[in-house]
């Protein structure tokens, strides 16, 4: 068998896909957060909580009403969007235009009660969720064994990832989001509902994370504690893009699925520091990030 | 003036330790603080319900001891061993605190107990795992008592290997207590004809097991043991199963599993696993029992760290009951000199190094064909006995062990 710096060739090939598979999870999330920090100047330290609510909701509505997974793929990244549109109106519309600490704190509060609460009724041991009936089982690639899920995950997350980034950025909808948030003024004076707009953006961007939050359900320990233990890699993760830029939330989100990938091969122990590591050396040569525009 | 005050002060000074000697109950008052992860990753098997515990214990006196109240405080110590010294001085040193109990991360019970021997007062651990707490790590200030890394090599690894698990790969936990589980299975897989042929050290906590799974898997290992705890031990057994990894031939071996990561994963994915436990809640008439009042107070059965928790703060009020001393030489000295017989062990005590010895057990998951109820979870298979269980006093590293 080859060898790559003492590696098989087999395991590293298995350690890439599965480092494109925790991407999926990282641009999904990234990608909302860069929609809501790019269109609303909002740091929205609720993400890692949405993503929790949206994995809880779904095992919740599944042992509640028997809600099952292909309903729970639209229903609970909905009602998430919900919630978040009905913060964005009773709280953040509060502080608009506050410098961006305001909103970072007040959604890091958020999070925290919202993670509490859930807390004390669900405890951390996790929520048991079965896997789908289609997608139990496997491929053998040769180099490795690909359970069924894992492929829908890439394929669920790129085709969702791809379809907001045209959205946003080829499409009149997403020519009014761009500009709502550029001069609101003007295009208030062009008939356009701004605040609804922004209502709405918000509550898109946390549906993303919800989305994710299902995606998640099936394969990792369903708890309250979830999302906040990937907040701050995905916000590592948008430093590194460029806050603001949707496609490189997107591409960021990919590269460093892969990067953490290939350290939990070679070196397992710096896995959980080399994101941060990456983010500031990108600090250092690009301070917009990779993608982001000069400021 | 001030040489009067010094005299005074020194006077006061001497008094109070004089009545100290005396067998007395400073402040007429015996504080306990709670210390445990209450809203992280390790909450389920101590926390808030450990919490409830250590107040059945306070009821079961009815508050008082000797005439001295029973005052509880607690603290969340997320964790942290900096969290942990910083609260457990101010408790020591403002707060009056007699004892501390609960006592998770096993990273947080090391700095927990240094700041506790400073002061010379007393801990009561029962959920921590390092067996390097009574060993490199020990002080005349604390007592490990429900259950240490050590005879978890002893159970499930030993049986492993007789059932023909040759070569082993870990995956660790990268802190104090992974590490020291690693070295104990290492060692007990060594000298049953074993081999450990690769190990990972992966951060704590690590949400996604795949890439470690994976590389398991490409080892060729016949077993993959798991040598750290609650989420991160969930994880890594739903990964498995999804990778197929035990499809593939290969043995899964948790070497710690609470009663609320089973519940967790439930019968249908954790059936035959086989795990070694300190005490099942359904293993005797008395276990039951006290089981049956903890479920009227939480609505859950307890895991052996809550019964633990009930069992030594019992045995430490008791110390107190027979001695009229919150001194935590006196009380030690007393714990150590009475058996424990309760519905946590029978025959249990106390060594010089402040291990609890007591049987430890040998379970595997039931099916859930064989399972009665969403908590009827383990077939004991095998009684350990406590010598056979526990590192003996001649492998001590132990400042305190007398016989080296």
């Amino acid at each position: 068998m080859s060898m790559i710096f003492g590696v098989p060739m087999a395991v590293l090939s298995g350690q890439l896909l599965i480092g494109i598979i925790n991407g999926a999870f990282y641009a999904l999330l990234s990608l909302g957060l860069a929609v809501i920090f790019g269109l609303l100047k909002i740091i929205n330290f609720a993400h890692g909580a949405m993503y929790m609510l949206g994995a809880m909701a779904t095992v919740i509505m599944f042992d509640t009403l028997g809600v099952n997974y292909w309903v729970a793929l639209f229903l609970a990244p909905v009602l998430v969007g919900i919630a978040g549109v009905l913060l964005e109106y009773f709280l953040l519309r509060r502080i608009a235009g506050q410098d961006h600490i305001y909103s970072l704190l007040l959604t890091f509060g958020v999070a925290l009660i919202m993670q509490g609460i859930l807390t004390n009724i669900y405890g951390v041991s996790g929520l048991r969720y079965a896997m789908p009936d289609v997608f139990k089982g496997g491929i053998n690639l040769g180099f490795m064994f690909m359970p069924y899920y894992r492929a829908w995950v890439i394929v669920a997350a790129l085709i969702v990832c791809f379809g907001t980034w045209f959205m946003i950025e080829k499409t009149k909808l997403g020519a009014y989001l761009r500009a709502g948030t550029e001069d609101s003024q003007l295009m208030q004076g062009f008939g356009i509902n701004v605040p609804l707009l922004v209502s709405l953006t918000y509550g898109f961007g946390v549906m993303l994370a919800a989305f994710a939050g299902v995606l998640a359900a099936p394969i990792y320990s369903v708890t309250p504690v979830m999302g906040s233990h990937i907040l701050i890699v995905v916000f590592a993760v948008v430093v590194i893009g460029g806050m603001g830029s949707i496609g490189g939330a997107i591409i960021t989100g990919i590269l460093m699925g892969v990067v953490e990938g290939l350290t939990k091969t070679f070196y397992p122990p710096a896995s959980s520091a080399v994101i941060f590591l990456v983010m500031v050396v990108v600090l250092m040569i690009r301070p917009n990030g990779l993608f982001g525009k000069e400021a | 003036m001030t040489i009067m005050k010094k005299l005074l002060a020194s006077a006061v000074a001497s008094a109070l330790m004089v009545g100290g000697a005396q067998a007395e109950i400073t402040n007429n008052t015996v504080k306990i603080g709670y210390l445990a992860d209450m809203s992280g990753t390790y909450r389920d098997l101590a926390g808030p319900n450990g919490l409830k515990a250590l107040e059945m214990a306070v009821a079961d006196f009815g508050g008082t001891v000797k005439g001295a109240k029973i005052e509880i405080v607690t603290a969340d110590d997320r964790n942290s061993p900096d969290v942990a010294s910083s609260t457990v001085r101010r408790w020591v040193e403002n707060d009056n605190v007699d004892m501390v109990a609960g006592l998770v991360a096993s990273s947080v019970t090391i700095a927990a107990t240094k700041v506790i021997e400073e002061n010379n007062k007393l801990g009561l651990v029962n959920g921590s795992a390092a067996s390097s707490i009574t060993n490199e790590h020990c002080t005349p200030n604390h007592i490990h008592y429900a259950y240490d890394t050590y005879p978890l090599s002893v159970g499930t690894p030993t049986a492993i290997v007789k059932e023909g698990g040759k070569s082993w790969y870990i995956l660790t936990a990268d802190y104090a207590f992974g590490h020291s589980l690693e070295a104990d299975v290492t060692r007990m897989v060594e000298s049953n004809g074993g081999e450990i042929i690769g190990s990972i050290r992966h951060p704590f906590p690590t949400p996604d097991f795949s890439s470690f799974i994976l590389q398991a898997q490409a080892s060729g290992a016949d077993v993959v043991a798991l040598a750290n705890a609650g989420a991160d031990t969930t994880n890594a057994i739903t990964t498995a199963a999804e990778f197929g990894l035990t499809q593939s031939g290969q043995t899964l071996a948790a070497l710690l599993l609470f009663l609320t990561d089973v519940h967790a994963l439930g019968a249908e994915t954790a059936q035959g696993i086989q795990l070694t436990t300190g005490w099942y809640w359904d293993k005797d008439e008395d276990a039951r029992a006290w089981s049956d009042r903890f479920w009227d107070e939480t609505g859950v059965r307890p895991t052996m760290v809550h019964a633990g928790i009930y069992s030594s703060a019992t045995h430490y009020l008791n110390a107190i009951a027979a001695t009229g001393s919150d001194d935590s030489q006196t009380v030690r000295k007393q714990m150590m000199d009475t058996p424990i017989n309760d519905m946590f062990a029978k025959n249990g005590r106390i060594r010089e190094d402040g291990r609890m010895v007591h049987d430890m057990y040998l379970a595997q998951v039931k099916t859930p064909e064989e399972s009665s109820s969403e908590w009827d979870l383990y077939e004991i298979i095998r009684t350990i006995p406590g010598d056979e269980a526990f590192r003996p006093l001649s492998d001590s590293k132990c400042k305190l062990v007398s016989s080296k």
